[in-house]
């Protein structure tokens, strides 16, 4: 990677670090400890399908919050601070620090997924007292959660780069719902016929298709996930996130700073 | 070309070949069917009571969003030629109990749980009480208990009830002139052509939904048919009758003035006289709904369901 990239990336990790988001995890940690207690005592025979559906849940709503909340001020807190002016002064060029923005944002999600993920194997350990094939598929969730927040991270970047925060996180939030809803958009193009079909059919192609890397309902339940899913999904990922990246590199390196 | 030229180059080019790749990736993941299966075989909240505390008083727009889901999930079942319907049912409860005072989930709701597949759920008695609880809700509006009449008529056979429904709906202070004449004809129990025929054009008459229109004109052209044939097939008896054979082609019909002209079907082909005195329609796969003028062995042409193309 650029080493330039790579300063701009490290302070962005850094930067969340001390804004005291991974503190999230304390709020996870209590959440998961208190499911895989509790569950047994309320419910007969899913505390492994509770553990798995709210620790994955839960890690993907905290995992789509903070890279909402933290990805729409990467570029405006810059601005409104001035240290972008100071970033920018040096010889980083503006796709750079886009780009490093993007990695070093992603890069904390995935470490404070990686944390979260430990606190589900070992409330999953905790209820089934040792680990089964199927937690592989548990593993793969996790996988496609880190890839949804790709998109998310990628998508918060975008609007960060004309609009204002607030504007930035109802417009990332808003994609997210519909993106989620991805499944029933296409179903709908599928069956409308007309302008409409056609309309519904460019929104359905547009929009992220978030829904594609749902599979918690599957992975609680030990359904295996075919391989070409995982390809096609981390490939969908990238290019959809290169898509975004590009989008909010040309608006920034038109947007007047001055 | 200068850095800033090149960046935007770069950066375009990557944005186009990176969408058109998403596309394309796309449309390989809605290939892999069993996503878009698990998604739609799933209602995970079925209690209405629920989903009320769960929508923070916007019960309304969340009623619209099930019956929205009814709709979509009917017509994809009907679309993949499923007979399936399993979450049919719960999705209009919810729907009705979120907002039982919207409307069409019971009229068109009914229609979709009552009739056998590949036409509905084959579901009747949901269907009979999702409008009891409609009617219960909604007591002033005549299409309910309309649509209770029919439904008692076609999928039950029960004269008794349906003629109450109709003679319940034409007692309304805002009801159709249909209503009191469907009752009456419910109370004689006879006449099941001229019956039907009269629910059906009420039904062409009282809705402005393409689908349901050309279903209740489907449903004319069978009667049409089935009437006629049956007419037809008396007249060939009464003719061997009297002359202690069968009669030939529909012209020895006319020859000894039983009939005035070869009879046509709705597609103007004339009905054919085979050779054992039966009278069958020239192209039995036209004409949906038919019970009559079909060759032995063959049963009604249905609607058939589009196809997905994944």
């Amino acid at each position: 990677m650029n080493s330039r990239i790579g300063y701009v990336a490290f302070n962005t990790f850094r930067e969340a670090v001390r804004d005291r988001v991974l503190y999230n995890l304390v709020a996870f940690a209590f959440l998961i400890s208190a499911a895989a207690v509790l569950v047994g005592e309320v419910s007969i025979d899913i505390e492994r399908l509770v553990v798995v559906n709210l620790g994955l849940t839960a890690v993907s709503l905290f995992g789509v919050v903070i890279a909402i909340f933290i990805g729409i001020g990467l570029v405006s807190k810059e601005i409104e601070k001035k240290t972008l002016y100071t970033v920018l002064s040096r010889p980083v060029r503006r796709w750079e620090f886009v780009v490093g923005k993007f990695v070093g944002l992603t890069g904390t999600l995935v470490v404070n997924t990686f944390l979260m993920a430990i606190g589900v194997l070992l409330a999953l350990l905790y209820v089934a007292h040792r680990f089964e094939q199927a937690d592989v598929w548990v593993l793969v969730a996790l996988y496609f959660i880190v890839l949804q927040f790709l998109i998310v991270c990628a998508l918060a970047l975008v609007f960060s780069s004309f609009s204002t925060p607030l504007m930035s996180a109802v417009f990332t939030f808003a994609l997210f719902v519909i993106g989620s809803l991805a499944d029933d958009l296409r179903g709908f193009a599928r069956i409308t016929q007309g302008l409409p079909g056609v309309v519904a059919t460019v929104i359905a192609y547009l929009v992220p298709n978030f829904s594609a890397f749902n599979i918690i309902t599957q992975a609680a339940h030990g359904d295996p996930v075919p391989g070409r899913l995982i390809l096609y999904n981390t490939i969908y990922a990238l290019l959809y996130s290169a898509m975004a990246i590009s989008g909010a590199v040309l608006i920034f390196q038109r947007r007047n700073l001055k | 070309m200068n850095n800033a030229s090149r960046v935007y180059l770069i950066a375009s080019a990557v944005l186009l070949v990176s969408l058109a790749g998403g596309v394309a990736m796309l449309s390989a993941i809605d290939r892999i069917q069993m996503k878009p299966e698990m998604q739609q075989q799933a209602l995970y909240i079925q209690s209405a009571r629920t989903l009320r505390r769960l929508s923070l008083g916007y019960t309304g727009l969340l009623a619209d969003i099930y019956w929205t889901r009814a709709v979509q999930y009917f017509g994809l079942q009907h679309h993949k030629g499923s007979g399936d319907f399993r979450l049919l049912a719960p999705l209009l409860r919810v729907s009705t109990e979120l907002d039982p005072e919207m409307l069409p989930p019971y009229q068109f709701g009914a229609n979709f749980l009552g009739p056998k597949p590949p036409n509905g759920a084959g579901l009747p008695y949901d269907a009979l009480a999702l409008l009891k609880f409609g009617i219960a809700h909604n007591p002033d509006k005549w299409r309910l208990y309309y649509n209770l009449g029919f439904l008692y008529f076609t999928e039950f056979k029960d004269y008794k009830k349906a003629a109450d429904a109709f003679a319940q709906g034409a007692q309304l202070p805002i009801t159709n002139e249909f209503m009191p004449i469907l009752a009456a004809r419910m109370a004689q129990q006879g006449g099941e052509f001229e019956t039907s025929r009269i629910l059906w054009y009420s039904t062409y008459q009282n809705t402005k939904e393409p689908p349901i229109r050309q279903n209740a004109v489907d449903h004319l052209r069978a009667l049409q048919v089935d009437e006629e044939v049956t007419q037809l097939e008396k007249l060939v008896a009464k003719y061997r009758e009297q002359t202690g054979h069968l009669p030939a082609n529909m012209a020895d019909l006319e020859r000894v003035g039983f009939i005035h002209g070869i009879p046509r079907d709705p597609n103007d082909h004339p009905y054919k006289l085979t050779a054992d005195g039966r009278v069958e329609v020239q192209d039995p796969q036209s004409i949906l709904y038919i019970t009559k003028g079909l060759p032995p062995g063959m049963s009604s042409p249905m609607p058939v369901p589009e196809r997905s193309n994944r």
